[in-house]
């Protein structure tokens, strides 16, 4: 058996696997004055200002009823916490600087300008309150979408220098590294040897072509490596020619959670570059919600024209070969719900996946009261878990979760993201809550017919 | 000039050509910003039926998501109806209506009309205490939307001051052939003032919901969201 490497070692036990937490926090990046912070923000705000955007900022009526949409509202109960008032200093320099009666505005000062201490004072509202989940805006009667608004106003919060420690270290880790949780291309190979070795399944890494190129998030790697072990089994037992790529694995994206474009930019480049090296004709995207929307949705967008290959979150892929009748499955045992990953289901479309693949598996699936579109944020998405200071907050918008999930009775709980996983290991343990959070894939992968056989 | 005559001439001319002007550039300060070209593999191509679905959709109750109070949803409804029965069902509406325009239609019984207005009286005044009371309300609230309930009241009050003033018992409900000049030309003006304010408050969502609503509903559909 291959030596792990120490300096990098697996963390299957800490509750929750991130950051460490800062000695000292810095939640400032640059050296630079107040009047170049609110400039800099306003000129990123302005650089996403679409005719949607304008749409948005000149439609709420102040209704509040977005607030009882959110997590975080509900469990703390802070109107500050209501959705729309996260992008209030945006809509007020909107109004005061674009809109269409901004001289009226400037003119009898109705709106006062934006200052730096204001923006300093909403980071917490943009970061550790929002998860981008979007289900305020489902629920916006004027039909706003909010998450795509604290989506844009955090490109405004980087380049003004102004976002959590935790989150900028780790966001600025991956663009130097490839990984924001230090898996590099270097512990990826020694990762994938010591499965291969350890459970006897083939990983192929660097084919110069394949069919199917998959990717991986360092979450996986770092804290659920069997991840990887049952996405290769899926991949043999349904005859796939498919490769992981070290130009191109790592599939979260710390440069969109974080706001910064040019890191999110980068960082899917990786993955089409790669994809279009060994000529990929389909990328499937690991159990991760917001890597489907960081590619699936926004790659080609970065790539500048439509990409040359599919992309397909795990659960659609595996939704597509289980139709196709390349996965052979056992029926599963007692009761299961599902956990929709927010980036997936409502953001991403690919709501039905899971459930068709659970149906493949003829699960006794018991859905949450509100599952699906509808579905409860687990608390830590957006970069949200990563923040030391937001654990108690995460952890309040947390017991919702706690409740749907008692509410199904059911025996076991999966879902599609290992972001949502590491969220549950934490408020599991926070909680002491007798409940463990699994994945799809590898409950597929347990009930492939010959896996039993594959396990011997 | 007579107040009713003002009512009547400048300030009606006045009051629609910036309700009119104002509006159309409230709307082409938002459409004239460029629309983003997006290169993502749709899953669905029926985006604008999508959009349009999302008209309608966010029109309706949200059942999924319990927590979303209906108090404050079927009182939307009340005032909203209320006050679409008054501007566009009641006979002197239609007339005046038709008076500028030269287009009329049927009007609903006069009784209607006074049960839609104490629908929306009703809601307008639960609406503002709502506001007033709810943390979250207040805190999202500002000069924009107090001065908007009150140019919404005005004309529903002072319109209602129009008919009592012209109650005969012996028959009851019935619009005033002959209204008191200077009334009626406070109720025009408040009207006016309504008209005026439109494009530049939260009045303009009654357009602007369009555009939103779309643009939410076709980016959805896109992405084989639901809406
Ligand atoms: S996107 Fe989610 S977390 Fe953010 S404000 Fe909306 S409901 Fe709350
Ligand atoms: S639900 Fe929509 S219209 Fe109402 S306050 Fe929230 S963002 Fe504004």
């Amino acid at each position: 058996m291959s030596e792990l490497d120490t300096k990098h070692p697996l963390d299957f036990d800490a509750p929750r696997f991130s950051i460490k937490q800062p000695a000292v926090r810095s939640d400032e990046q640059g050296h630079l004055s107040d009047t170049e912070r609110v400039e800099r923000a306003m000129k990123a705000f302005a650089r996403d200002m679409n005719s949607t955007v304008a749409a948005y900022l000149e439609s709420c009526v102040h209704c509040g009823q977005c607030a009882q949409a959110c997590h975080f509202y509900v469990t703390s109960q802070d109107p500050r916490h209501t959705p729309i008032w996260k992008i209030e200093p945006f809509k007020q320099a909107w109004k005061r600087e674009a809109g269409p009666f901004a001289w009226l505005t400037r003119t009898f000062n109705l709106k006062p300008a934006v200052t730096a201490d204001q923006l300093r004072e909403w980071q917490e509202l943009l970061y550790d309150s929002c998860t981008m989940c979007g289900r305020c805006s489902m629920v916006c009667p004027m039909g706003i979408d909010i998450a795509a608004l604290v989506g844009l106003a955090r490109h405004a919060m980087f380049e003004a220098g102004l976002i959590p420690h935790e989150l900028w270290a780790v966001a600025e880790r991956a663009e130097r590294e490839g990984s924001p949780l230090g898996a590099t291309p270097a512990v990826l190979k020694e990762r994938v040897e010591w499965l291969e070795d350890e459970h006897e399944v083939e990983i192929p890494l660097d084919k110069p072509t394949a069919e199917v190129m998959v990717t991986l998030s360092s979450i996986e790697i770092m804290k659920y490596p069997v991840s990887i072990v049952a996405l290769a089994r899926v991949m043999k037992h349904a005859g796939y020619d498919w490769t992981l790529r070290s130009d191109g694995y790592e599939a979260t994206n710390f440069g969109l959670l974080s706001g910064n474009l040019e890191w999110q930019k980068d960082l899917s480049l990786r993955l089409i570059r790669a994809a279009v090296a060994c000529q990929a004709k389909l990328l499937v995207l690991p159990e991760c919600g917001h890597a489907y929307g960081a590619l699936r949705w926004q790659g080609a967008n970065m790539y500048g024209q439509p990409l040359p290959f599919e992309v397909l979150h795990i659960t659609e892929f595996l939704a597509r070969a289980m139709r196709e009748g390349k996965l052979q499955t056992q029926g599963m045992k007692g009761s299961v719900t599902y956990h929709d990953p927010c980036q997936v289901s409502r953001r991403g479309g690919a709501t039905q996946a899971a459930r068709e693949v659970l149906a493949g598996l003829r699960a006794d699936l018991r859905e949450m009261p509100q599952a699906g579109d509808a579905n409860w944020c687990c608390g830590g998405g957006g970069g949200v878990v990563t923040l030391h200071r937001a654990d108690e907050h995460r952890r309040r918008a947390f017991s919702i979760k706690v409740k749907q999930v008692e509410q199904t009775g059911a025996d076991q709980l999966v879902t599609s993201c290992s972001n949502c996983r590491l969220s549950f290991d934490d408020g599991q343990a926070h909680y002491h809550w007798d409940r463990k959070m699994g994945s799809l894939l590898e409950t597929v992968a347990e009930h492939l017919q010959d896996a039993s056989a594959a396990r011997g | 000039m007579s107040l009713l005559e003002f009512a009547r001439g400048p300030a009606l001319t006045v009051s629609l050509l910036v309700f009119f002007i104002g509006t159309a550039w409230r709307l082409w300060a938002v459409l004239r910003r460029p629309r983003k070209t997006d290169h993502s593999a749709p899953r669905r191509s029926d985006t604008v039926t999508g959009g349009l679905r999302a008209i309608w959709q966010r029109m309706l109750p949200r059942s999924a998501y319990e927590r979303i109070g209906m108090t404050g949803t079927i009182n939307a409804y009340a005032y909203h109806i209320g006050i679409a029965v008054i501007v566009f069902a009641f006979a002197p509406h239609i007339g005046f209506i038709e008076r500028l325009t030269g287009l009329s239609w049927a009007a609903l019984p006069d009784g209607v009309t006074y049960v839609a207005t104490a629908f929306a009286i009703v809601g307008l005044v639960f609406a503002l205490a709502t506001r007033l009371t709810d943390d979250v309300q207040r805190l999202l609230s500002n000069f924009d939307d107090y001065f908007t309930w009150l140019v919404t009241m005005l004309p529903i009050v002072t319109g209602m001051a129009l008919i009592e003033q012209s109650y005969v018992p012996a028959t009851p409900m019935v619009a005033p052939a002959t209204p008191n000049p200077t009334l009626l030309a406070v109720h025009l003006l408040s009207l006016e003032l309504m008209l005026i304010w439109f494009p530049f408050g939260k009045l303009a969502h009654a357009a602007l919901v369009f555009v939103s609503r779309y643009r939410t509903g076709v980016e959805f559909t896109r992405k084989g969201a639901a809406l």
